[in-house]
């Protein structure tokens, strides 16, 4: 897909709406639609918009395979996230104080994180293998009698990195600590079967799956039973956990979009899997160039790539027709390279080196194509352009080089 | 990203004409020639710069400058400025140069300052190592 010459390889930070999604979602806007509002009870504009409410809800349940009694709607993953952690920890604390999350969490995640330990808990925050996965014996070695709450990320949104989220359910649950998972990046992507999975939150985002941005939900079990303290009060919708009128025609398009990722996910997968499988085998023609995350075990819409000698942000600015992130969007705008990236121990200069490409459902082969052709003639012209490149070339090892550092 | 028009047209014109621009190296053993290099990989920007000089009554006249830079795209844009400035000046005149200068004809952003700073002290260096050598 691309607009005004522009090709869009970055889906893992937000999808375009999939124009089945507006269209049902302009439904519920204008004074002809189905605008009214789900809370109101006593006329039909209320009940049609909650019918509307409720239909997207089962649509969202029926993703991942949970009773739609237990989706809370949020404005998207980040408040999910922040009323899995802050909701459980405060409304537990009683029960204990230590939570335990992992270094390459989103910041949505690492920040109520923080945000607790200002409040009296104690956060242990895990380090991932060299691969980015956080290893369920990791989990088990580091959860105590305090612990109330983990929280893992399902998918790593700048690696596409798996993490065994069923198998820390399984540890968690037996310790008797809740458990919460940030899947914003998985809608669509992966099964999910949280009848089966012992997990006891479960954060989602819209924009991610070609839903509309601005509206996401958390997933908060029933049995047993998950409680927790609203971050936001006002008219005990959501039964208590989330007030606020509900955004019928936000909700509409969430539960069309996962509708649709329901029913086309293995075509999505195989049409994405063949782009990953052509990007990967004809970058790695290119001198010099590293994989960040797991192949073997992630998914295909995401890969990451470190190119060795050329500094990450001159190659997004090079590659200037082409819509890519260089670590996490949240952070392009400072000087840090990917904090996920140093916690996999990869040395600053790969981490500054890194580039995340993310396919999508309206990516096609021109894009793929096209993108090969430009990164590989970029990447040797900032080589050119690079002291690191002519002292590789001249047999320097830059480990040895004593550098004077600003 | 608050980058200006004039940070992207430098950082392009230099990556697709790099010659026209003074990419490229001469031999640092040359007694004519100085060489700086400052910034560190880990940071995200390494600047080598290097000026070929001539003596011209009682002081010495930069005739040709190369460089190359690994960073941001406003840290190859500022290297690139810099080259333009130095070439016909006097070592003492190039000593002068400040980094608000490039900041200024760049537009520089706030964050992106340092790498002006770094251009200043590149210069700076490669007419130390040049000094020591006459």
């Amino acid at each position: 897909m691309s607009t005004q010459s522009t090709i869009y390889l970055d889906y893992a930070s937000t999808t375009p709406v999939d124009p089945r999604v507006a269209t049902k979602m302009m439904e519920f806007l204008t004074p002809e639609g189905e605008f009214g509002n789900p809370a109101s009870r006593s006329h039909r504009f209320g009940w049609k918009a909650d019918e509307a409410v409720e239909e997207a809800r089962s649509h969202v349940a029926n993703l991942v395979n949970c009773d739609p009694r237990e989706i809370v709607w949020t404005s998207g993953a980040t408040e999910a996230d922040n009323l899995a952690i802050k909701g459980v920890a405060r409304f537990y604390k009683s029960k204990g104080n230590h939570i335990i999350t992992s270094k390459i969490e989103h910041k949505a995640v690492l920040d109520p994180c923080r945000q607790l330990e200002r409040e009296g808990f104690e956060v242990t925050y895990l380090d991932p293998d060299e691969k980015g996965v956080v290893s369920p014996s990791a989990i088990k070695s580091a959860i105590k009698d305090s612990t109330v709450l983990v929280s893992i990320m399902h998918i790593n949104n700048e690696l596409g990195t798996l993490n065994d989220i069923a198998k820390i359910g399984e540890i968690t649950r037996e310790h008797g600590a809740f458990f919460h998972v940030d899947a914003a990046q998985s809608t669509g992507k992966v099964k999910i079967d949280l009848e089966k999975m012992p997990i006891d939150l479960m954060s989602f985002s819209a924009h991610k799956t070609y839903g509309p941005k601005g509206i996401g939900a958390l997933y908060v079990r029933r049995k047993p039973r998950v409680r927790l303290e609203a971050l936001i009060h006002g008219g005990g919708h959501e039964r208590g956990m989330r007030s606020g009128t509900l955004a019928t025609h936000q909700i509409v398009g969430m539960g069309e979009a996962f509708r649709i990722a329901n029913k086309e996910m293995k075509k999505d997968h195989e049409k994405i899997y063949k782009y990953h499988e052509k990007f990967l085998e004809k970058v790695k023609e290119i001198d010099h160039v590293y994989i960040n995350g797991d192949l073997k075990n992630k998914v295909p819409n995401i890969l990451n790539v470190s190119f060795n000698f050329v500094e990450g942000e001159s190659l997004i600015m090079g590659l200037k027709d082409i819509a890519v992130s260089s670590g996490s969007a949240c952070t392009s705008a400072s000087l840090e390279p990917s904090y996920v990236l140093r916690a996999l121990g990869r040395k600053d200069e790969l981490a500054h080196s890194s580039i995340r490409f993310s396919f999508g459902r309206f990516t096609n082969d021109d894009d793929v194509e096209d993108t090969l052709d430009i990164l590989g003639n970029v990447v040797h012209r900032l080589r050119e352009l690079s002291p690191l490149w002519e002292m590789h070339l001249d047999g320097i090892d830059l480990d040895t080089v004593k550098w004077n550092a600003h | 990203m608050a980058y200006s028009k004039k940070v992207v047209d430098k950082f392009e014109n230099t990556l697709n004409n790099p010659e026209a621009f003074k990419v490229g190296r001469f031999d640092p053993k040359d007694s004519n020639v100085g060489t700086g290099m400052v910034g560190a990989p880990a940071c995200g920007d390494v600047m080598k710069l290097q000026i070929k000089c001539e003596p011209k009554g009682n002081t010495h006249v930069i005739k040709d400058v190369k460089f190359k830079t690994y960073g941001c795209g406003s840290a190859i844009a500022s290297s690139s400025e810099l080259v333009e400035m130095l070439i016909g000046k006097t070592l003492e005149e190039a000593k002068a140069i400040k980094n608000i200068e490039i900041v200024e004809a760049l537009e520089l952003p706030p964050i992106k300052i340092h790498c002006s700073v770094l251009a200043e002290d590149s210069i700076k260096q490669a007419i130390e190592d040049y000094e020591t050598k006459q």
